[in-house]
């Protein structure tokens, strides 16, 4: 009885899902003088779970793009064919993800955007080049994802090869304009692969450079009590201390370097988790003063970016790189349907791959893909000055000068 | 690595830390010692009490130890509640469903805070989140010397309570002698629900000595629930005395094990106590053996 | 005899999936319904049939997961000769635990915590050792041939996973009618009685678990095939261990079906909570949490309770 009941329910669903998914991809294109039928954009991001207050930035960004671009006539080489957002939840784990991949599938979209995590992205890519989905990676760091020879990934901002290699050059660069007074440094990194992974690099080319690497600490996911790291560092006494954590642990950490007054000559993150982050710079404002991150960031000179980040703050959101790597992403795609003037996957895929898209305003350049990664990323280097979030290097984007040493 | 003058403000790192675990084991070992109940809400509920104490703070502007007297008891209501109207009618005396119930009622809190609060985190400032008091030389952060303290009194106080009081020689009997409580005529569905509500109330007032020095989203009871259950073990299932104890053996061993080894790896210090202790001392360093 | 017919049918029917559906969303939750079976019936064979219940399940399959991953990534083996080294080392795992527990006459609750402590044991070592590559886990490379134990369509891994619950489905029906299986049964019953009535309950426990932890552990290899990525979080975390439990408690332990019961339900449940309150983050959690609580107060002996009790009012 059971037996038969589960063969009738699964050959009702799958019948009911085919015909979903064929009235999807065939849709009523080309019925002149109608509305042009919506272009199903897959938006897919860990909303609960444990990093779910960046997923729900990652996906608030994203749904921002998709109305604005919706608001201004949607796509026009497709007759104004709107965007139409399919949510999905990745509930932080991999195999959610990939289900929702799945789903998304069936439901038609023409491509992905997310899914934040690295390790959630790498699944997620992996199952929509089974559909030759393409699948645009919103934040995911890890350098894998895009080192699989996977024609469908592309990423719009940097691996963390690529940060960690810009936050040594520029720490360099900082440290030389203030006539080199930082020879040591202690890196504070957690332990999974995006913490793991920046280290390694760290400690590799940091000496290299001419500084000494006095330790490197690695942290549990959560760790409860940093006073015994910042006894070591009270003991060691670096010139310069290097985290690399997520929000969490590094407003324990930085907190805790208050209270006992450890004073090194600059806090510089490489992509630290609260550090770049506008919530970290409004609610602790006294651990905040100071802190340089290597980030995720906007160029601070374009008037779109101020523009936006004005209308985000105005719905008392804070402007985060979740919310405009999304945002962006997603226009990136918008443009590669406009030139592609199709909505079907391998299309837009090319038009991705040979994609030189300049009306975004992350400090780029126009984007060129090789093997799915945008050559010109890169991030830039922050410090908290005032309250406020400055650009500090590279000189071209810079709107402050990096004030370093820093004096508390 | 381990030159004295490090590893002497470590171990009064940990004693303090571990005082914060012990307020969260305190509860948890009543409610194994009685109900005999593995809470893996605990952790869960932990979270709520911070959220509690959180809102207090930022809503009403009332500090965190201030707030005690509202936490405690409006803890030991919720507490009191949960057992009376939910894990005890779910839980039909059996183990596993009381796993599940508990498992059930996790995803259901952790779930609700995140719908309801957000995940993103929230900290609070007080006048003395940053100072520190000098005990010979180490600076110890004083919301911890606070906690250290606030351990302390409150397991005079349960122990006090649990010796002298009527309700906790039912309590003792209940934890005992299921079959036999009953038989002498004590209501064991209410001792089990006090019981429960004081092992929440404990939970509130670690919420209280937490948050200072701490945070809270909704996951943030996921990093205590494994230590708190190895505390119980260790300091002896029912014991207070042990979970206190065991506080400060587990905050040391986690400190010293992270000096040593590295504060990721350090973390296995406290699992092979954990399993050393389930092996050769099952019933704890305070438990009878039966 | 019924049961055995019941069980070929099933597995025959469901092999035939693929001819008819070729939706990659159903193809997916039956795989991962199969999957949550398969680590359901490990774990029923210990618990259910055995009585010794395991909060600790991750650490076989994430040893199993590591042992496929690691030779395949360091050694470039191939990928099905992983699969019997990962059931290997898994149930060598499930020998040392097995051992030390049984041998200090650990039991329940305590058996159940000091399971949860071996994994944590584990999920902290594969952080820091270079063979699981840390933090950073291990990526297996993309092959994409039947050869390498990857498929470009779904049903390639509908097979494994249907062959690997099989076998699950055919020890759960052996203990149930073996010579074994009642002895394992009598442990779990009454450890004293069964003692006395002369079964070596050490040997027993101890051939229970490696069981267990030996299909766990294959249960891990499929894993690491399917989203070919694996970390101490996924490897050794609690989740693992909490999806291995659920399924056999909710559809009724100590069954030959109730895993599979188990798991399908939840994964409706998931599924149903998720296409209900989809878009609101945290409210379809809540409901699935609700429900688990509404399940275990008036279900209490699970799915399967729940269809013994009816076919015994039957007339």
């Amino acid at each position: 009885m059971i037996i038969q009941q589960r063969r009738r329910k699964f050959l009702k669903q799958s019948a009911g899902l085919s015909a979903a998914a064929a009235a999807g991809t065939f849709g009523f294109q080309g019925i002149a003088g109608a509305q042009a039928a919506p272009i199903k954009v897959g938006v897919l991001h860990p909303v609960t779970g444990f990093v779910a207050y960046s997923g729900q930035l990652c996906r608030f960004g994203a749904q921002l793009a998709i109305d604005e671009i919706n608001a201004a006539g949607g796509i026009k080489s497709m007759g104004g064919a709107k965007l139409e957002a399919v949510l999905g939840d990745a509930q932080s784990k991999p195999e959610v993800g990939v289900s929702e991949v799945e789903k998304m599938n069936e439901a038609g979209v023409s491509a992905i955007v997310g899914s934040y995590a690295s390790a959630i992205c790498l699944a997620t890519t992996q199952a929509a080049a089974k559909y030759d989905i393409p699948h645009l990676v919103d934040v995911g760091v890890a350098d894998q994802i895009v080192e699989r020879g996977l024609k469908n990934t592309f990423r719009f901002g940097p691996g963390y090869k690529v940060i960690t290699e810009a936050a040594i050059n520029d720490l360099h660069i900082m440290n030389t304009l203030a006539r080199k007074p930082a020879k040591t440094v202690m890196v504070i990194h957690e332990e999974s692969l995006f913490g793991t992974g920046t280290a390694n690099l760290l400690a590799s080319q940091l000496p290299g450079m001419g500084y000494q690497v006095l330790e490197v600490v690695k942290h549990a996911n959560p760790t409860r009590d940093f006073s015994n790291i910042v006894l070591r560092m009270k003991a060691l006494n670096p010139d310069i201390v290097i985290p690399a954590n997520y929000y969490n642990e590094y407003v324990l950490l930085v907190r805790t370097m208050k209270q006992q007054n450890v004073r090194p000559m600059a806090i510089y993150s490489v992509l630290g988790g609260a550090a770049s982050s506008f919530k970290f710079v409004k609610e602790l404002p006294d651990v905040a003063n100071g802190v340089i991150d290597c980030n995720h960031w906007y160029d601070p000179k374009d008037k779109r970016a101020i523009a936006l980040r004005r209308k985000v703050e105005k719905i008392n959101q804070f402007f985060t790189y979740e919310v405009y790597l999304n945002y962006q992403s997603v226009y990136l795609l918008a443009d590669a349907i406009e030139r592609a003037g199709s909505a079907k996957r391998e299309a837009i895929i090319d038009a991705l791959a040979s994609s030189s898209w300049n009306k975004h305003f992350m400090p780029y350049g126009p984007t060129r893909f090789v093997n799915g990664q945008n050559q010109g990323a890169q991030p830039l280097v922050l410090q908290v000055l005032k309250g406020d979030i400055r650009v500090v290097l590279p000189n071209s984007y810079a709107e402050s000068e990096p004030v370093f040493p820093w004096k508390a | 690595m381990l030159e004295l003058s490090i590893l002497f403000p470590s171990i009064l790192n940990g004693l303090t830390t571990g005082a914060v675990y012990a307020l969260i084991a305190l509860g948890l070992t009543l409610i194994y010692g009685v109900l005999h109940i593995i809470n893996f809400a605990h952790g869960a509920v932990l979270m709520i009490a911070l959220y509690g104490v959180f809102f207090l703070n930022a809503k009403l502007g009332l500090d965190p130890y201030a707030a005690l007297p509202v936490m405690v008891p409006g803890m030991f209501a919720l507490g009191y509640a949960l057992q009376r109207f939910v894990i005890g009618r779910a839980s039909h005396g059996k183990d596993e469903n009381i796993l599940l119930a508990t498992l059930g009622l996790t995803l259901v809190l952790e779930n609700f805070a995140l719908y309801a609060w957000r995940s993103d985190t929230r900290t609070i400032e007080t006048p003395y989140t940053f100072s520190t008091v000098d005990v010979a030389g180490a600076m110890i952060s004083t919301p911890k010397v606070v906690a250290f303290f606030g351990a302390l009194a409150a397991t005079a106080i349960l122990l006090a309570f649990i010796a002298r009081s009527d309700l906790g020689r039912a309590i003792r009997a209940v934890a005992r002698e299921r079959q036999g409580a009953k038989l002498v005529g004590i209501d064991v569905e209410h001792v089990f629900a006090m019981s429960f509500g004081i092992g929440l109330a404990c939970l509130g007032a670690a919420a209280c000595f937490l948050l200072p020095a701490y945070y809270v989203n909704p996951q943030v009871g996921n990093g205590f629930v494994l230590i708190a259950f190895t505390i119980v073990v260790l300091g002896g299932m029912g014991s207070f005395a042990g979970a206190l104890l065991g506080g400060f053996i587990i905050g040391v061993v986690e400190s010293v094990g992270g000096l040593w080894l590295g504060e990721s790896l350090g973390q296995i210090g406290i699992f092979v106590i954990f399993i050393a202790i389930l092996l050769f001392r099952p019933q704890g360093i305070f438990g009878a053996r039966t | 005899m019924k049961t055995l017919y019941a069980i070929l049918v099933l597995c025959g029917a469901v092999a035939l999936l693929p001819a008819f559906v070729s939706s990659g969303v159903v193809l997916n939750l039956v795989i991962m319904t199969l999957y949550a079976t398969l680590l359901g019936q490990a774990w029923n064979i210990l618990a259910g049939f055995g009585g010794q219940y395991s909060f600790g399940h991750a650490a076989f399959f994430g040893t199993g997961a590591y042992a496929s991953a690691a030779l395949q990534v360091h050694f470039g083996v191939n990928a099905w000769l992983c699969l019997p080294f990962a059931i290997v080392c898994g149930a060598a795992v499930g020998a040392l635990v097995g051992a030390l527990s049984f041998r200090y006459g650990l039991r329940g609750s305590y058996f159940a915590l000091v399971t949860l402590a071996f994994a944590e044991v584990f999920r902290i070592l594969a952080n820091s050792v270079k063979f699981t590559g840390g933090g950073v886990g291990l990526l297996v490379p993309l092959k994409s041939s039947a050869l390498d134990f990857q498929f470009q369509g779904k049903a390639g891994f509908l097979y494994v996973i249907l062959a690997l619950t099989l076998a699950g489905f055919l020890l759960s029906w052996w203990l149930k009618h073996s010579r074994y299986g009642a002895w394992l049964t009598a442990v779990r019953d009454n450890e004293d009685s069964a003692a006395a009535l002369g079964v070596d309950v050490f040997r027993v426990k101890l051939q229970a678990i490696v069981i267990s932890a030996g299909l766990t552990a294959a249960g891990g290899a499929f894993y690491v095939q399917y989203f070919q990525y694996i970390d101490p979080h996924l490897a050794y975390g609690p989740a693992v261990s909490v999806e291995a439990l659920l399924g056999p408690i909710v559809g009724g332990l100590g069954t030959v079906f109730g895993p599979l019961l188990g798991a399908a339900a939840l994964k409706l449940l998931g599924e149903l909570t998720r296409n209900l309150m989809g878009d609101a983050p945290g409210v379809s959690l809540m409901i699935y949490g609700a429900v688990l609580i509404a399940m275990v107060t008036f279900l209490p002996r699970g799915i399967g309770g729940l269809f013994q009790r009816l076919a015994a009012k039957a007339p």
